[in-house]
């Protein structure tokens, strides 16, 4: 038990998808405009790399060692279709906010990242946990990112004025302001990790 | 009793030359625009020109006390920062403009980098790009000049752009600074003057200068007017910001390339790119867009243009 609450607790700040492995950046520039955004996509994709790393772990015995990449593809777009079918049915505004990013899910590289480095060569528990993690991870990093950028780009959180009277600086919500938000905390990360050690 | 015989390495003759002096002195050739533009403006323009100062300046002591870093305020390079930032303001902006503008400047333009000579682009540039895709608004409301009662006017370039341009304005007022603008862009007669100083006292060669401002007013010739080779280019030159940017951002020693066919390279591609932008693009002004874009480049047109080391092929 204590190993895979290391494997869950690794994703969140050791090993964390954004902020350390620096993986699947392109939907974090693109979602993290807004809190809400921010959770919607860190749930789908917590969703599909928790069914995928499962199913991947259990199947890595029939998986051929060289179509491995083109399996792994198939399971993680089954589930990424199932999740996008959801978001369709149920969270219609959300998924429209979204976009083309639900189903862009299925080459995210943290998906496919821990499918190969991690569900094809461990057991279906840990593969459990380590999605678990990787995707609270992901989760935490978009809504710090989408939190700091919908705070100065619009001056609201989650649709509620935070500072009235305060003129946002559309800049932090642009792409641009993306790239220098996610540059800045990956920047502060790396100096506290060289702090601690 | 003292001739010791001092054993040292090169270089053995010291010039009075450093830092501090080089930027102090590229202040004083910057007095001239900001008194111009304090007078064509009023006090607005002090106001905002020195919060500028004030904040960048805090800035820097700021980070570098939070760092444990040695404070290095008294090169005068934060003073200068701020000093190009608040010349690229409209007078009448709000007061949190500069302050915002100078932190960033230094925070983002300069220290995240590691200080005065790691930056990549112009530290005075990145706060006035992010002011001005920040709040739209107020970086481009300019006060009609010599009104002192904050009557907005649009710049000539804006006109130009929108086919308002009616009339004429005369190419003396255009040379005077009586006309819409930023803080230290209109008077080009006053950043003439600073900059034959900063030639004279060989701080700037005229390398960059002359071939940004050549370059741009040859694309106007060619391409300004409704047939082609009949562009009003005198107009192009003396409006906007082209003399500021040319003769003190572009020639930002950090920021330039350090070779003198390099800096040709880099000074005609700033023309080019404000050429480009002001003629073609979505923006009445391009100068500062062009210098950041060149920043960028200027590490590789270092590299293309180093000289051959003596002995190697």
């Amino acid at each position: 038990m204590k190993t895979l609450i290391k494997e869950f607790a690794k994703g969140i700040v050791k090993e964390n998808p954004t902020f350390v492995l620096a993986l699947g950046l392109c939907p974090t520039l693109a979602v993290s405009v807004s809190v809400g955004n921010a959770v919607g996509m860190g749930c789908a994709s917590t969703f599909v790399i928790v069914c995928s790393n499962v199913i991947i772990a259990s199947l890595k015995k029939f998986i051929p060692d060289k179509i491995r990449i083109p399996c792994f593809i198939v399971v993680i777009a089954a589930f990424v279709t199932i999740a996008e079918m959801v978001l369709k049915a149920y969270f219609p505004l959300l998924n429209r906010a979204l976009g083309i990013y639900v189903p862009l899910i299925v080459v995210n590289c943290i998906v496919l990242g821990r499918a190969e480095a991690f569900a094809s060569k461990n057991t279906v528990m840990a593969s459990l946990f380590d999605g678990l993690g990787m995707g609270a991870g992901f989760t935490l990093a978009l809504v710090l990112i989408s939190a700091i950028r919908e705070l100065l780009g619009t001056g609201k959180l989650l649709d509620f004025v935070v500072f009235p009277g305060f003129e946002p600086a559309l800049a932090v919500g642009m792409p641009s302001g993306a790239l220098l938000v996610i540059g800045l905390l990956l920047g502060f990360f790396n100096l506290a990790k060289r702090r601690a050690r | 009793m003292n001739n010791k015989l001092i054993v040292s390495t090169s270089p053995h003759v010291h010039t009075k030359e450093s830092t501090a002096r080089i930027m102090w002195l590229v202040c004083l050739a910057l007095a001239p625009a900001g008194i111009a533009g304090a007078y064509i403006f009023g006090v607005a323009a002090l106001r905002a020109v020195l919060i500028a100062v004030v904040s960048a300046v805090c800035t820097e002591l700021a980070i570098q006390a939070a760092l444990k870093k040695k404070a290095t305020i008294s090169d005068g390079s934060a003073v200068l920062t701020g000093l190009l930032l608040g010349y690229n303001l409209p007078a009448h902006c709000p007061f949190w403009i500069p302050a915002v503008g100078a932190f960033v400047a230094i925070a983002i333009g300069k220290q995240i980098f590691g200080g005065l000579g790691q930056n990549i682009f112009n530290p005075a540039l990145v706060g006035r790009a992010f002011l001005t895709a920040s709040w739209p608004q107020h970086m481009t409301r300019f006060t009609a000049p010599l009104s002192f009662d904050a009557v907005t006017q649009a710049t000539p370039l804006a006109l130009l752009k929108e086919n308002k341009l009616i009339g004429h304005i005369s190419y003396l007022d255009l040379f005077l600074g009586n006309k819409g603008g930023c803080i230290g862009e209109v008077c080009v007669a006053a950043l003439l003057i600073g900059g034959i100083f900063l030639l004279a006292r060989g701080i700037i060669s005229w390398h960059i200068p002359l071939t940004f401002i050549a370059t741009t007013g040859c694309m106007y010739f060619i391409f300004g007017g409704k047939v082609l080779f009949t562009g009003d280019w005198l107009f192009a030159v003396l409006s906007g910001g082209l003399f500021l940017g040319a003769i003190f951002m572009a020639t930002d020693y950090v920021t330039s390339p350090l070779t003198r066919k390099g800096q040709v390279i880099f000074g005609a591609g700033c023309g080019l790119l404000t050429a480009v932008i002001r003629l073609w693009g979505g923006t009445p002004e391009g100068v500062s867009y062009s210098i950041l874009m060149m920043n960028a480049a200027a590490p590789l047109i270092d590299r293309y243009t180093k000289k051959r080391i003596f002995g190697t092929k």
